[in-house]
C-alpha cells in the first residue's frame, strides 16, 4: 500500500525532557491509523512533528512525499489540536465559515455541510462560549474537516463525546477512508482500536507496536486490547526492547 | 499574502468586536466621556484676548491619544488570545501567511479606530466647539494612523506576556512614556537634552507634533506629512516584529 505519512528515526525534545526516542513508522495513504497510547506518552508530540509545528531534534518527517511542514502541505493537512482551538465569541457557523475561507475552493455551504456532519446543526448559530465541551470540541472538528484535507491528523477528537455520537464520528472517519484520505487518530482508550486499519501504540516516546487490530492482539494472545497492550508491555519490559 | 484570506480573517475579527456589545459601547463611550471630563475642567478658565484655550491645545492631542491607547490594549489581549486558545498554532497549519494575520488586525482596529476617532472628533468639534485652523478630517487621518500603531505595539507586545494580567501591565510601559514626553506637558524644545532624545525616539510625540500642526495651520504643512511618515513607518517596524515573534514550530 502507497505511503502517505514516513517517520523515521524521530527524536524530539521538549523542556529538558526526550519526549520521542528515534521513533520510526509509517502510515499508509487512504486508511484510519489509531494512534494509541497513555497520557504522557508522546502521542500529541508526535502528531505536531507530522503537521510541521514541533522543533524536532533530530529525524525525517515524510508527509505525502515532500518534508513535514513545507507550505505546499498546508494546503493538504487537517490538524485537530487535543484542546479545541475555535473563537468562543464567535458562533459555530462563523467559526467554520472563517476557516473555510482560508482555502480556495471552499465554500461558505462546505463549512455549513461540516457543522452538520459534526452534529452541530441545531447549534449552528449558537456563540461556542455557551457550548458545552463536548460541543465545543465537534465544533473544533468542523473547521477541521472543512476544507476536506488528503491528510487528517486527529488529536483525541472523541473525548467526551456520547456513545451514539462517537460511533456516528467513527462512520464519518470510515468514510472519509474510503474515499481517499489518511487518518491519523489518536485515542487513550482501547475501544476505539478495533475501528481502525492500523494500529501505532506508544509508551513513553517509544512504539511498542505498529500492526492491524487483528495481529496486535494475535500477537498478545488476547483478544482484548487493553490485556493486549499490558502483554506487550510487558514482554517489552522483560526484554529490554522496543519492537 | 492572500486578499481573500486578508479579507476574511478582516472580517473575523470585526465579527468577534460586534459580538461583544458592551466593548463596542465602551469603544464610542470612554472617549466621548473623557473629552467631556477635559472640557468641564478648562470651562471657567480666565484666557486673555487671543490667547487659545487649554481644551483646544489638550483636547486636539486627546483625540489622538485614546485611538492609540485604547487600540493598543485591545489588540495585546485579541493576540494574546489567539495565541493561548490554540487557534494562533491552528492559523499556522492552514495556508495563511503571517502579514494575512498581522495586517488583518492592522484593518480591522483601523475601521474600529476611525468609527471612534470620528465621533469623538464630531463630539468636540460640534459639541464642545474645539477649535482648530486646520481641518477635522487631518485629525482623523492623524488618529487613525496612530491607532494602527497602537495595534502594531500590541501585536508585538502579546508575544512577552502569557497571562491577560501580563498583557496589561504592558500599557503603562509602553504608553505613559510616550504620553509624558509627547510634548503635552512640557514643550519639547523645553526639555532637558536627555529628555529630548528619548522624546525623539518615541513615535507618539510625531503624531502629537503632527496634530498641533492641525492646530496651528489652516493647510496640512509639509512638517505634518513629515511626521505622518515617521507614524507609519513605526507601524511598519512593529509589524516587522511582530512577524518575527509568530512561529510556525515552538518547542
Ligand atoms: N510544551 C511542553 N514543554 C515541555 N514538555 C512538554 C510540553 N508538552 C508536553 N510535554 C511533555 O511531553 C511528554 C509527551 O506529551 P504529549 O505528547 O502531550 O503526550 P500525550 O499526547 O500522549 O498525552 C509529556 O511528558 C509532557 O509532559
Ligand atoms: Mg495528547
Amino acid at each position: 500500500m502507497e505511503t502517505a505519512i514516513e517517520v523515521r528515526n524521530l527524536v524530539v525534545e521538549r523542556g529538558k525532557r526526550r519526549v520521542l526516542h528515534g521513533l520510526t513508522c509509517s502510515i499508509p495513504r487512504g486508511s484510519v491509523t489509531g494512534l494509541l497510547g497513555p497520557s504522557g506518552s508522546g502521542k500529541t508530540t508526535l502528531m505536531r512533528a507530522i503537521v510541521g509545528v514541533q522543533i524536532v531534534k533530530s529525524g525525517v518527517v515524510t508527509v505525502l512525499g515532500e518534508p513535514a511542514g513545507t507550505p505546499r502541505l498546508r494546503h493538504k493537512i487537517g490538524y485537530l489540536t487535543q484542546s479545541p482551538s475555535v473563537y468562543a465569541d464567535l458562533t459555530v457557523r462563523e467559526n467554520a465559515r472563517y476557516f473555510a475561507s482560508l482555502y480556495k475552493g471552499i465554500t461558505p455551504a462546505d463549512a455549513d455541510n461540516a457543522v452538520e456532519m459534526v452534529g452541530l446543526g441545531d447549534a449552528a448559530n449558537q456563540l461556542v462560549a455557551t457550548l458545552s465541551g463536548g460541543q465545543r470540541a465537534r465544533a473544533s472538528l468542523a473547521c477541521t474537516l472543512v476544507s476536506r484535507p488528503e491528510v487528517l491528523i486527529l488529536d483525541e477528537p472523541t473525548v467526551g463525546q456520547d456513545p451514539v455520537l462517537r460511533d456516528e464520528l467513527w462512520h464519518q472517519f470510515r468514510a472519509m477512508a474510503a474515499a481517499g484520505t489518511t487518518l491519523l487518530v489518536s485515542s487513550h482508550v482501547m475501544d476505539e482500536a478495533s475501528r481502525c486499519d492500523r494500529l501505532l501504540l506508544i509508551r513513553e516516546g517509544a512504539l511498542i507496536a505498529d500492526d492491524t487490530p487483528d495481529l496486535v492482539r494475535a500477537s498478545a494472545g488476547t483478544n482484548d486490547l487493553d490485556a493486549a497492550f499490558l502483554h506487550l508491555i510487558r514482554t517489552m519490559e522483560k526484554t529490554g526492547v522496543a519492537s | 499574502m492572500s486578499p481573500r484570506i486578508l479579507g476574511s480573517t478582516t472580517k473575523r475579527i470585526l465579527n468577534q468586536l460586534r459580538h461583544d456589545h458592551r466593548t463596542v459601547g465602551l469603544l464610542v463611550i470612554v472617549p466621548i466621556l473623557l473629552l467631556t471630563l477635559l472640557y468641564f475642567m478648562f470651562k471657567n478658565e480666565a484666557l486673555l484676548p487671543g490667547q487659545p484655550s487649554t481644551f483646544d491645545r489638550i483636547g486636539l492631542i486627546m483625540l489622538g491619544v485614546f485611538p492609540f491607547v485604547i487600540m493598543f490594549l485591545i489588540t495585546s489581549i485579541a493576540m494574546l488570545r489567539e495565541r493561548t486558545t490554540g487557534t494562533l498554532e491552528r492559523l499556522l497549519t492552514t495556508p495563511m501567511g503571517k502579514l494575512d494575520l498581522l495586517f488583518a488586525y492592522g484593518i480591522a482596529f483601523g475601521i474600529a479606530a476611525a468609527i471612534q476617532a470620528s465621533i469623538a472628533a464630531g463630539v468636540a468639534y460640534w459639541l464642545f466647539d474645539l477649535d482648530t485652523a486646520g481641518s477635522t478630517s487631518l485629525v482623523i487621518l492623524i488618529a487613525i494612523a496612530n491607532a494602527v500603531l497602537g495595534v502594531a505595539l500590541g501585536l508585538f507586545c502579546s508575544a512577552f506576556a502569557r497571562t491577560e494580567f501580563q498583557a496589561v501591565q504592558f500599557m503603562p510601559i509602553v504608553v505613559i512614556p510616550q504620553f509624558l514626553l509627547c510634548g503635552l506637558f512640557v514643550a519639547r524644545d523645553q526639555m532637558a537634552g536627555w529628555l529630548q532624545a528619548i522624546s525623539d525616539a518615541l513615535p507618539m510625540s510625531y503624531a502629537v507634533e503632527a496634530l498641533q500642526q492641525v492646530g496651528a495651520h489652516a493647510d496640512a504643512t509639509d512638517t505634518l506629512w513629515r511626521d505622518l511618515g515617521i507614524v507609519v513607518g513605526c507601524v511598519v517596524v512593529a509589524l516587522t516584529l511582530a512577524a518575527a515573534t509568530l512561529r510556525r514550530r515552538s518547542p
